[in-house]
């Protein structure tokens, strides 16, 4: 039977202006439940494409027009109004003929009945309905989230709040989420006054978008703006007083006060309504690729919507979204088919962009280049000879070149060499032969953008003094010295200017392939230039990987714990794994345990303690060393703290047999029981022990005192070594008795006991600041001149620094890490994971 | 790249990401040997047999860089994704890759 004209679906009456509209212009009924960014675009590019076919009706939850709310941000911090961001003014729907229902939510659609139901009773029927409901943000389930003063950051609303809430002077924020929207909001809020503390869980700023690197610039610049951070960062419970927040708690104990808390975790595709509706759910509204839903005569658009199993939070894939649903209604062609992301942070003078596969992987390679002079971080990474993604920080201008070549899928092997400087560097260079564009360049053209050096310059120094390499080209004329990205430049004008003669290899070499410097460069400079940190040091020295690799970093580590004892936090990711568990891996993945033996002295109850610990915990094998104590091999990894527990209760420490630091000062019996013995070897060498223990230095260091010249102690083939003499004591540097056998040189002989430590402290020191990783000293000896070396230890004011900068550092050091990780620190190192495989898997 | 299963028939619920510390690794013990996972600087998160292609080296142990570790034992790199050796050591054998999964900030394995 046909439908009567004056009939819904469900037989019920139509109202007369719905009557005369569908019989007389035949208008079909479109509604949209959502007035935001999606429900109103999609509007827009129906009417675009067919302006007469619907009758349109919009229900909003919010009691506004339609506004961007991607700028609530700018007008959070103050830099816009509310008026600035509308969109869609009223005007607009007057003219295009649309009901706007404002404020109203709509609570019920009766799929059968085909009409929505929204607060306050109003019912109105559809032909065709668009759900654009976005999304809701996460309310972290903590205690104490729903005390006056804990809002989320989605609408106006929640920006008159925190506006309001900075209104109080000396209001202090605290905002959970260091993603885009956190930081926008804490950037805001600092705008308006108040103290604001970015709190986040993961150690990396905005890590879903930014590698390690850009997230360490970014939180740098956001600093210099005001905005704290807290890295790692575990939330623990919102407190209160009276109902009102007035801190958060975190899982290390801190308490940090605030009086307006701001959540922003992130975002959960609002689906309540199709949920009652019946409609297909999986993580959002499901979707096909023309918009449409589990009921045809609906469709979805925007945050709420899950598309080919993914959802998305940001209006790029939406507009995309809303033209493949307009061509669904208008009867067009057109599909959607999931969209690459690419994010920019709105936060005024902070650059930065993140597109694709910024963190390289699989088959990936990076092209990473670093200005340290502009703070500027750009990382490529190619995949298949083409662009798969970007990360750029501090000069963003070409995101949308990276983003285009990487939509289109251009192959930019040809492009390769200069694709990390721009699009108008490579485009201004394309066709050109490198070399032919060079000898082009006017002699006024400018080289080296650091030191303002010109071409004629260069070309000039060249011919006139004879320069051959590059490292003579930098001293004579700056060039190229400082950010070195010049450098291809400048060795083209030195092959240019001499032909043949150009000595390619030049300077010293670099501490690893992820950087140019060497390593007294890099020394120098964490010292002149106060780096503190590892990404400082590889963002300053511009390094060119993101983040270093296992020869640079336990350097740089190394570097800056003897540049800034007790300020530097040690990075425990950068060491070696003996260093990690303080024991020596062996080669079956057990460890060997060697405690100190002070000076090569130990007794009856070290012994007995010792032995009970083999007992207890079944040690395999238990070894005299070559270092005068004792090592306990076979030891599994699960067992090291409590076997650590059981010495230090018995008084023993780490001997630290898997350090580059001291290891052992062996001795000889001296003067306690020998009848050459001239002084009290035994004695020197346990009160050298115990000042220097637990030191980090370039490489290994073991010390020996031998009481007379027999040297019992084999001082003289050890890093430092004392010989004994009736007159004082020869102080000996330079030996090695491993893979290069050599006997010391005499450094100086010193008359009191009390000298000759002040020495050794100070050579030690002066190997600390000067030598290179894993340069042993006598290889640090042979670099630099037994005489410099002298040189330093015989000034007595030079001497005195020396050792009082050693001792200094001897403040933070001679903490035993056994005890330490016995008191529980770092025990993830130690604990699996979880046992759940073992039983799971019968 | 060699994966150690393609399609487990169990999801085994080991932990957190955030409880494996950032460019390091924990391990989970099995009844057929450790499974290495590793949490890379950029915040990504790898699982591998805990054990070196050379000579069995425990790669858990390593220094993570990038999407690499550098075995403990003598210096291999070993390319996180796929458990292949780098540079080099290219072609020399190669660790098997265990499947594995995050949901919501925790990570599954798989189990065969
Ligand atoms: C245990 C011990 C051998 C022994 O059974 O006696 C030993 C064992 C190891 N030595 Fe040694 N060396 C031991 C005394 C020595 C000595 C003798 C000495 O110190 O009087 C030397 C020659 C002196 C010297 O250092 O010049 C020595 C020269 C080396 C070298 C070569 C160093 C060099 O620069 O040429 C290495 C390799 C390295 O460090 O890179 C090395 C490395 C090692 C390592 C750490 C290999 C490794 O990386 O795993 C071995 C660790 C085993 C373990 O788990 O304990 N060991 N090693 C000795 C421990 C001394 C201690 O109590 O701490
Ligand atoms: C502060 C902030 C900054 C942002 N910055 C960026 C950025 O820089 N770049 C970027 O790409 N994206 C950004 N975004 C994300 C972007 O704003 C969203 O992706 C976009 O707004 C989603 O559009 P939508 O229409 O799906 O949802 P919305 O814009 O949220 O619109 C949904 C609307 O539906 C209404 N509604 C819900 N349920 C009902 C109901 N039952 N009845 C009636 N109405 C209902 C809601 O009140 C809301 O007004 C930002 C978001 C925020 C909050
Ligand atoms: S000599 Fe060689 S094998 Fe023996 S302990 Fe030293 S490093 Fe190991
Ligand atoms: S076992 Fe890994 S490098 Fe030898």
């Amino acid at each position: 039977m046909a439908q009567d004209l004056d009939r819904d679906g469900a037989g019920r009456r139509l109202p007369l202006a719905r009557l005369i509209g569908e019989t007389l212009m035949a208008k079909e009924r479109l509604i949209v439940v959502g007035n935001g960014m999606a429900g109103c675009r999609a509007v827009q590019d129906v009417l675009k494409r067919d302006p007469d076919r619907y009758e349109i009706t919009i229900f909003g939850a919010e009691p506004r027009v339609n506004y961007d709310r991607i700028m609530l941000s700018p007008v959070l911090a103050g830099e816009k109004t509310f008026a600035d961001i509308v969109i869609n003014d009223e005007a607009w729907y007057r003219d295009n003929a649309i009901t706007l229902h404002a404020g109203r939510a709509v609570q019920v659609i009766d799929r059968e009945a085909r009409v929505v139901r929204a607060e306050g009773g109003l019912e109105v029927g559809y032909d065709r309905l668009i759900l654009a409901t976005g999304s809701d943000p996460i309310r972290l389930p903590l205690p104490g989230g729903d005390l006056k003063g804990v809002v989320t950051f989605r609408d106006l609303d929640d920006v008159e709040a925190m506006v309001a809430a900075s209104a109080q002077t000396g209001a202090r924020a605290v905002v959970i989420g260091g993603g885009l929207l956190g930081i926008e909001a804490a950037y805001g809020l600092v705008r308006r006054g108040m103290a604001a503390t970015v709190v986040h869980l993961v150690d990396v700023l905005m890590e879903r978008q930014l590698d390690a690197s850009a997230g360490f610039l970014l939180a740098d610049a956001l600093a210099t703006k005001g905005v704290a951070t807290e890295l790692g960062a575990v939330s623990e419970e919102i407190v209160g007083v009276n109902g009102q927040v007035t801190g958060l708690k975190l899982k290390d104990g801190r308490t940090l006060p605030c009086d307006l808390l701001v959540m922003a975790v992130g975002i959960r595709p609002n689906t309540n309504l199709a949920k009652a509706a019946g409609l297909e759910i999986g993580r959002g509204l499901i979707v096909d690729d023309q918009m449409r839903t589990s009921d045809p005569r609906i469709s979805a658009v925007g945050e709420c919507v899950e598309h080919r199993g993914q959802c998305y939070g940001l209006v790029a894939p939406i507009w995309e979204m809303c033209k493949a649903l307009a061509a669904g209604l208008t009867d067009t062609a057109g599909d959607y088919a999931g969209s690459v992301l690419s994010t920019r942070l709105k936060v005024s003078g902070v650059d930065v962009f993140s597109a694709g596969k910024f963190a390289g992987g699989d088959g990936c390679e990076d092209i990473v280049f670093r200005d340290a002079g502009r703070g500027v971080y750009k990382r490529v990474v190619i995949e298949d000879g083409k662009v798969a993604g970007a990360v750029l920080f501090g000069d963003a201008a070409d995101g949308a070149w990276y983003f285009d070549l990487m939509r289109r899928n251009t192959p930019v092997a040809e492009i390769r060499e200069t694709l990390i400087f721009g699009q108008s560097v490579t485009e201004g260079l394309r066709g050109l032969d490198p070399s032919a564009a060079v000898a082009a360049l006017a002699d006024s053209a400018e080289v080296c953008g650091c030191n303002g050096v010109c071409k004629g310059a260069i070309t000039g120094a060249i011919v006139e003094q004879g320069l051959k390499t590059l490292e003579s080209v930098r001293a004579v004329t700056k060039a190229s010295a400082s950010c070195g990205s010049c450098t291809p430049l400048v060795e083209k004008l030195l092959i240019l200017t001499l032909g043949d003669g150009f000595q390619a290899q030049t300077g010293p070499k670099p501490v690893c392939g992820c950087t140019h410097h060497g390593h007294t460069e890099a020394r120098r400079r964490i010292v002149a230039e106060g780096l503190k940190s590892m990404p400082a040091v590889m963002q300053a020295l511009e390094w060119t990987t993101p983040d270093g690799c296992a020869s640079c970093r336990p350097a740089l580590n190394y570097y800056l714990i003897c540049a800034w004892p007790g300020d530097y936090q040690d990075d425990k990711q950068s060491r070696f794994i003996n260093e990690r568990v303080h024991a020596n891996i062996q080669k079956d993945g057990t460890y060997s345990v060697v405690p100190r033996m002070w000076g090569g002295m130990t007794s009856s109850d070290e012994l007995r303690a010792i032995a009970d610990v083999v007992d207890k915990f079944k040690i395999p094998s238990v070894k005299v060393t070559g270092g005068q104590r004792i090592d306990l091999l076979g030891v599994q990894k699960d067992d090291l703290p409590a076997v650590w527990a059981d010495l230090n209760a018995a008084g023993m420490v780490s001997g630290h047999a898997y350090a580059k630091g001291l290891r052992t000062v062996k001795t000889c019996v001296g003067t306690d029981w020998c009848r050459f013995g001239t002084q009290d070897s035994t004695g020197l060498g346990v009160r050298l022990e115990k000042f220097m223990w637990g030191s980090w230095t370039p490489a290994k260091v073991k010390l020996g005192v031998s009481g007379c010249p027999r040297n019992c102690a084999e001082a003289t083939c050890k890093d430092i070594g004392v010989i004994c003499v009736d007159s004082g004591y020869e102080i000996h540097v330079g030996g090695a008795a491993g893979l290069h056998i050599q006997g010391t040189e005499l450094l100086t002989k010193v008359a009191t006991e009390e000298e000759a430590i002040w020495t050794i402290c100070a050579v030690t020191q002066a190997y600390r600041e000067q030598g290179w990783y894993l340069e042993r000293i006598y290889k640090w000896m042979a670099r630099v001149g037994l005489d410099s070396i002298r040189a330093q230890v015989e000034d007595p004011a030079a001497r005195r620094a020396l050792h009082d900068r050693f001792a200094y550092s001897q403040r933070f050091s001679r903490v035993d890490p056994w005890a330490e990780r016995v008191a529980g620190r770092h025990t993830e190192e130690f604990n699996p994971l979880s046992r759940r495989m073992e039983f799971a898997t019968a | 790249m060699n994966v150690l299963v393609k399609d487990p028939i169990d999801w085994i619920d080991v932990g957190a990401i955030t409880d494996i510390p950032s460019r390091g690794a924990r391990r989970v013990p099995t009844p057929t040997g450790d499974v290495a996972i590793f949490r890379t600087g950029d915040g990504k998160v790898f699982a591998l047999k805990d054990a070196c292609p050379h000579k069995g080296g425990p790669l858990s142990q390593g220094i993570v860089h990038g999407h690499a570790v550098t075995c403990p034992l003598h210096a291999w790199s070993i390319d996180l994704a796929t458990g292949e050796p780098m540079g080099a050591d290219r072609g020399k054998g190669c660790t098997p890759v265990v499947p594995l999964e995050v949901r919501e900030g925790r990570l599954f394995l798989g189990r065969i």
